[in-house]
């Protein structure tokens, strides 16, 4: 433990972030460059390090739709609340999901009034769950990136080879390259640069990003979650902008590789399919999803119990959507910390703890330290 | 020992006044709590006269599990009750001890925690005055409930004074952040470590009272960061003060082992409780030579300034380790019930 928490020291000493930050600074241009940090950590991470003040008038840090709770349209928690109230299923769930609003109600509420809601912490407790309760359907609500996707299908397989029959789960597990294709060609957002997950690059490899590098032109750095880590990461966006270039670099060579992990891509390929998702705020994108296979039908919730989420766009004052593809900053929407505040969340962006609303609320926006 | 009046667990009958209610308090409370206040035959505890401004205080003890690395509910319940007397200036005097029983705890649970309780109250200097038992039926507790209230006298001429904090003063905190919740989260959890951690739960009175004479004028205000942390605390005294408090992320002490648990979990160890610390606003230039005093002693080994009152509106800001500055604010929702 001892030798480990110094390793992490190193990403987090002042000296070299006060030198990467002027190096930034003389870096950037007159206008500040418009980067997207793409996944939910680094935007709670950049709050928590105070870097976007640090930073500010050379850059501004757009927080992308990389937090899997926010980006789970309301359409999914309503057929989840159906699945538990109409077919008396035991919903097995991560907590962050429990308060986040479907149409008119959400998990926490309903579980108030006698939905069964049990929240786990791994995919596997939830197949556990199943194989306790025999005589009982258990639906795990599968929502994730390509981090958690691994985890959920290991959950199927295994409910799968021991025969937990009743086992399913509602699959909302999403893929990020294809949402940064889509944040790439909208001219509105204008990003100049991504910082990309470091986790989920760990399973997918910084070759994934090559596609949206080289088709629009915008410079693409995997970077860590630790302060330095992205200090360094924005710098090397920086550079490339300098130098008229964009390709895929990698800040976070002590764990991602150009390949990944390819047994976790095996395990995502054998259990899932790609398909067409709905992302809430920004709408359907063509083979951003993972639906379960079809040789897994029988765990799949949708199929098993007849009841397909519907996605339809979402209730108009709540501007999330413009939050998680950087259109806005949570600041700029009319509800931050007023209606919509962590307690009484309005939009998905407060209610997860890796909400860019949820960030700025907690850390403070920047603009009053 | 008499094997028709004490058994080895507790049962409703220890609760219904009759001969085994009297056994129970004459055999097994009376035995720890052995002081010439504390008397079976009265219904409350004759203090005589006490000279000095009064302090009172009240606090309940759930914790679980009872017992944990470092301490257990009976050391918490006299040290909490000491320690929210304690950084109002007060020493304890007496407290009182309440019990709520669950049916069927054995009774050898039931007397570490007032072997723990009479310890501790011994360290603390304070008598243990009076008392109450009750038993609730199986499953209608958790084990051992504990409630003790306080009574203190004021060191003289000093109160609380958030009003006096202005620009300059030093933020103090007596030593490392988050051990107690830690170690009863590793005890809950069965967590194994590598280094374990222990609750930090210790009496502040020796600590800090001898502060308060000694620079006169110079503490304006303390509290105990327990529930919610330094984080919370330091919130509640800014506000209560109407001042700007900045602190320094990289001065903040925090044991090498709580960090570990932290980065693995996704806890913030400003957020997370302590029962054996407390935080400190103090003039600017008697800030050293109090840290100094602090760590004569053992429970304020690792004081440390962790930040100064600034010009501004009131909150919390801190600057960070990569030189940025952010807002400190209340958490949403607790990750961890019932932790003392």
């Amino acid at each position: 433990m001892n030798r480990g928490m110094k390793y992490i020291d190193d990403f987090r000493d002042p000296a070299a972030a006060k030198a990467l930050a002027e190096r930034i600074r003389r870096d950037a241009g007159d206008a500040p460059v418009r980067l997207m940090e793409v996944c939910g950590t680094h935007t709670v991470a950049i709050a928590r390090g105070g870097i976007r003040p640090l930073l500010s008038g050379a850059v501004t840090m757009l927080s992308g739709p990389g937090c899997p709770v926010c980006v789970t349209p309301d359409g999914y928690i309503d057929a989840a609340i159906a699945l538990g109230t109409e077919r008396g299923v035991l919903l097995a769930s991560f907590g962050d999901m429990l308060r986040v609003p479907g149409k008119s109600s959400s998990l926490e509420q309903e579980k108030g009034t006698g939905l069964e809601v049990r929240v786990v912490y791994s995919p596997l407790d939830a197949v556990a769950l199943a194989a306790a309760a025999p005589g009982r359907e258990v639906v795990f609500l599968g929502v994730g990136f390509e981090t958690t996707a691994p985890a959920i299908g290991g959950a199927v397989r295994t409910a799968a080879e021991r025969g937990v029959r009743n086992f399913s789960v509602l699959s909302s597990v999403r893929t990020i390259p294809e949402a940064m294709g889509v944040l790439a060609a909208d001219p509105d957002v204008r990003i100049e640069g991504f910082l990309c997950p470091a986790h989920v690059s760990v399973v997918i490899g910084t070759d994934a990003y090559r596609p949206v590098a080289r088709r629009y032109g915008i410079p693409c750095v995997v970077a860590g979650f630790e302060p330095l880590d992205i200090l360094m990461g924005i710098s090397m966006l920086l550079r490339q902008k300098k130098e008229g270039v964009a390709r895929v670099e990698n800040e976070y060579t002590r764990v991602a590789t150009a390949a990944g992990n390819r047994k976790a891509q095996d395990l995502i390929r054998d259990v899932f399919v790609p398909c067409d998702t709905g992302w809430r705020g920004i709408g359907v994108i063509p083979g951003s999803g993972l639906r379960i296979a079809d040789r897994y039908a029988s765990f799949d919730a949708e199929k098993k119990f007849g009841a397909p989420v519907v996605f339809a766009p979402e209730r108009s004052a709540c501007r999330c959507g413009d939050v998680l593809k950087g259109k806005i900053l949570p600041v700029d929407c009319p509800l931050f910390g007023k209606a919509c505040v962590p307690e009484e969340p309005y939009g998905p962006c407060m209610v997860s703890s890796e909400g860019s609303c949820a960030a700025y609320f907690k850390y403070g926006s920047g603009i009053e330290v | 020992m008499n094997r028709t009046s004490r058994t080895d667990k507790i049962l409703l009958s220890h609760g219904e006044g009759g001969k085994r209610t009297r056994d129970l308090i004459a055999k097994v409370i009376a035995r720890h709590f052995d002081n010439p206040v504390l008397s079976p035959f009265f219904d409350a505890g004759l203090l005589g006269r006490i000279e000095g401004e009064i302090a009172f205080t009240t606090d309940g003890y759930v914790v679980t599990p009872p017992f944990f690395p470092g301490g257990d509910i009976g050391r918490l319940a006299v040290c909490g009750t000491v320690n929210d007397l304690a950084v109002c200036g007060a020493k304890a005097v007496a407290i009182s001890c309440g019990l709520i029983l669950e049916e069927g705890l054995p009774m050898d649970t039931l007397e570490r925690a007032l072997a723990a309780m009479r310890d501790a109250a011994k360290e603390a200097g304070v008598t243990i005055a009076c008392g109450d038992t009750k038993v609730v039926e199986r499953g209608k507790g958790d084990g051992i409930f504990i409630t003790t209230a306080g009574v203190g006298v004021s060191v003289d001429g000093w109160r609380p004074a958030p009003s006096e904090i202005r620009p300059g003063d030093r933020i103090l905190l007596t030593g490392t952040m988050g051990d107690h919740q830690v170690a009863v989260l590793i005890a809950r959890k069965n967590l194994a470590l590598e280094a374990p951690v222990p609750s930090d739960v210790a009496p502040l009175g020796g600590l800090l009272l001898p502060l308060l004479p000694r620079f006169a004028g110079k503490v304006r205000f303390m509290r105990d960061p327990t529930r919610g942390g330094v984080g919370v605390t330091l919130n509640e005294m800014a506000s209560a003060a109407n001042a700007r408090f900045v602190l320094d992320e990289a001065r903040l002490p925090v044991r090498e082992s709580v960090r570990g648990v932290c980065e693995i979990l996704g806890f913030d160890p400003l957020y997370l409780a302590n029962e054996g610390k407390a935080a400190l606003i103090v003039a600017g230039d008697a800030a050293e030579a109090i840290v100094a005093a602090l760590r004569e002693h053992p429970y304020g080994r690792e004081a440390a300034i962790i930040g100064e009152v600034q010009e501004g509106g009131s909150g919390v800001r801190m600057r960070t380790l990569a030189g940025g500055v952010r807002a400190v604010d209340y958490p949403v929702g607790d990750q961890l019930p019932r932790i003392c």
